[in-house]
């Protein structure tokens, strides 16, 4: 194997993991919290995506201006976006839906989360149509490089800075802050946590809510690379299971690690042996829950008796 | 015996005896209703028989697609009938259930569920991209005969309506009884407290990996009569883990507490999916993800709950109206 082809499988896996990392942050920030598995990621993503594409396609696809003044505004849509649908998804299903369940089992509560997946998903066929949708001029103003022959689009390369930052807003609000500390306590011990007074229903809801952000955002910042048409949220759902699982549930450099080993041995399987290319991430997370079922990196538990 | 006074034995023969006169009847869309129901109610009572303890797969398409393929693969090789059919799908499908439960019955709750799901989804990476079993366009299976006779082409789908009923039936009676046995009454009290089997001197991972065959048997079954009634299989319909969500909703709308009510289940659910996506194609999952969640919030033990609440209901009226005159 030579150096070249290596390089190419680097980058192109660490743009891979980035996304996943996306993805799965939300899913991770969810399970941790709530203890649910949120089959309604999925639609969050394609929300997001939806909605990005939509709103790009409608002010800047044809746009007059600056590179620079678009780009801005693309990424104010797609922030202001997720924030958007963030509050009004994340309100609705935890609200709506996850607040009657939190006594149930935890098998109904999946399957409740796979229902209300596919409710969202035909939500969404209902506003947006079946038409795919492009936006394609974000990519297009950022240009492209060549790394060993291949061409990258410098987008995709944002999307790796994006991700680090977003892992690092959350280790520090999480470990740095008063609500960090509070979400802490809540994760270790939930009736605790109520005795000594937090409100764990607010919690419980913003969490819901960021964890959604998340989700959209992935979705918003994948759109212009992506076409945003019907059945992308049911692929992106069990991807972001594979790489939360790998990582350790409700861990967040779990996710980070997850994407990576998920991403890289991806490409690696792209460029060498393409016919691998599902088989291979399935395959890790497969041999991970067999040696390590609790994930690489999952948060030490107190065993309750 | 007490087995032979036992209702859901009788309400499942009466059923199979039905179904032989209704076969008389049924339009051909209404047989192929019939023949999807019977095919994925197979599968939904392995579930029952994993969910009586507590287990949940989210990844059952993995031996209901195994099934199916083996049928595709066997008649490649030139196997054309029915009952070797049957006997191959079973068959390969339960020793994958064998061989992955010795891995699977040490696991519980959602780290089972998912590891049932990346097994299906590895199952489905691979037929994915084999060339020669038609990677995602899947491959036609070709009609088939039965214990060596080939009906004419009017009386085929008849025929094999007649067939997988019985199957389905055996399936049915056969889970009934196992789940009435000490062994798999035994699987509800590790439900309840496994260490307590444990203390008592059986070996709870024991019973279930027994579950788990039967249950990985019932799957492969299902997939068998599914790909003869579809003529056709391919990974996304078989083996996705969409696939697996739709066996659990099955098994969520009937209930788990009768295997008889697992078939009506099937029939609501295979209605409910016809009936949405002809008169509302645009919102047919939601009708049918709406319905999941009215479910799941109203009627948490499964339609079967109906009978027993309705039930309840009379008894109470009749215990009112009958303590009126007695307390003059």
């Amino acid at each position: 194997m030579d150096f070249e082809l290596l390089l190419v499988i680097l980058v192109d896996g660490l743009v891979y993991s980035s996304y996943l990392f996306l993805v799965a942050v939300g899913l991770t920030v969810i399970f941790g919290v709530q203890k649910v598995l949120n089959v309604t990621h999925g639609a969050f993503y394609s929300f997001g995506a939806y909605l990005t594409a939509y709103l790009i396609g409608l002010w800047i696809n044809d746009a007059e201006g600056g590179a620079f003044e678009l780009l801005a505004f693309s990424l104010a849509v797609i922030l202001i976006g997720s924030v958007f649908l963030g509050i009004v998804l994340g309100v609705l299903i935890e609200r709506g839906l996850l607040k009657f369940l939190y006594t149930r089992d935890e098998h109904i509560v999946v399957l409740a989360t796979f229902a209300g997946f596919l409710v969202l998903e035909d939500v969404i066929l209902l506003i947006w149509g079946t038409d795919p949708y492009l936006a394609f001029r974000p990519l297009e103003l950022m240009g492209s490089s060549e790394i060993t022959g291949l061409i990258f689009d410098n987008y995709t390369f944002t999307m790796i800075g994006l991700s680090f930052l977003v892992a690092f807003v959350l280790w520090y609000g999480l470990n740095r802050t008063q609500f960090g500390k509070v979400l802490l306590a809540v994760i270790f011990d939930r009736e605790v946590s109520m005795a000594m007074g937090i409100n764990v229903t607010k919690i419980f809801l913003i969490t819901f809510m960021i964890g959604t952000f998340l989700g959209a955002l992935g979705g918003a910042y994948h759109a212009p690379i992506i076409s945003v048409q019907p059945g992308i949220g049911v692929e992106v759902i069990v991807l972001a299971f594979a790489v939360v699982v790998i990582g350790g549930m409700g861990s967040i450099p779990g996710a980070l690690i997850g994407a990576i080993v998920v991403g890289l041995s991806r490409a690696a399987a792209v460029h060498l042996y393409p016919e691998l290319e599902l088989f291979v991430i399935y395959a890790i997370m497969a041999l991970v829950l067999i040696f390590r079922p609790e994930g690489l990196f999952a948060p030490i538990q107190a065993r309750k008796i | 015996m007490t087995r032979l006074f036992d209702k859901t034995f009788w309400g499942l023969t009466i059923g199979l005896v039905a179904l032989f006169a209704l076969n008389f009847l049924l339009e051909e869309w209404m047989r192929s209703i019939g023949l999807q129901s019977l095919s994925r109610g197979c599968v939904a009572i392995g579930l029952l028989v994993l969910w009586r303890t507590g287990l949940v797969s989210f990844g059952h398409a993995l031996f209901f697609g195994f099934g199916a393929y083996t049928v595709a693969m066997l008649q490649i090789i030139g196997v054309n009938d029915i009952i070797l059919l049957l006997i191959g799908g079973c068959a390969t499908a339960g020793l994958l259930a064998l061989v992955l439960g010795f891995l699977l019955r040490q696991y519980r709750a959602i780290f089972f569920a998912l590891l049932n799901m990346a097994f299906s989804m590895i199952l489905y990476g691979v037929l994915a991209k084999v060339e020669a079993l038609g990677s995602t366009d899947g491959i036609g299976i070709n009609q088939v005969s039965f214990f060596g006779f080939v009906p004419s082409d009017d009386s085929y789908r008849p025929t094999l309506f007649i067939f997988a009923v019985i199957f389905a039936y055996i399936a049915a009676v056969g889970s009934h009884w196992y789940l009435k046995s000490t062994l798999g009454l035994m699987t509800m009290a590790v439900r309840e407290n496994e260490i307590r089997v444990e203390y008592l001197g059986y070996s709870a991972e024991k019973a279930i990996h027994i579950k788990y065959v039967l249950s990985g048997v019932l799957a492969g079954m299902g997939g068998v009569i599914m790909a003869l009634t579809i003529g056709h299989v391919d990974p996304d319909s078989m083996v996705y883990w969409t696939v697996s969500g739709d066996f659990v909703f099955i098994t969520i709308l009937a209930g788990t507490g009768n295997v008889g009510a697992t078939f009506i289940g099937a029939l609501v659910y295979e209605l409910l999916r016809t009936y949405a996506f002809e008169f509302a194609p645009e919102i047919w999952q939601l009708i049918l993800g709406g319905s999941l969640l009215l479910i799941i919030m109203f009627l948490p033990d499964g339609l079967w709950s109906i009978r027993s609440e309705w039930r309840n209901r009379r008894a109470l009226a009749a215990a009112k109206s009958g303590d009126a005159p007695a307390g003059e």
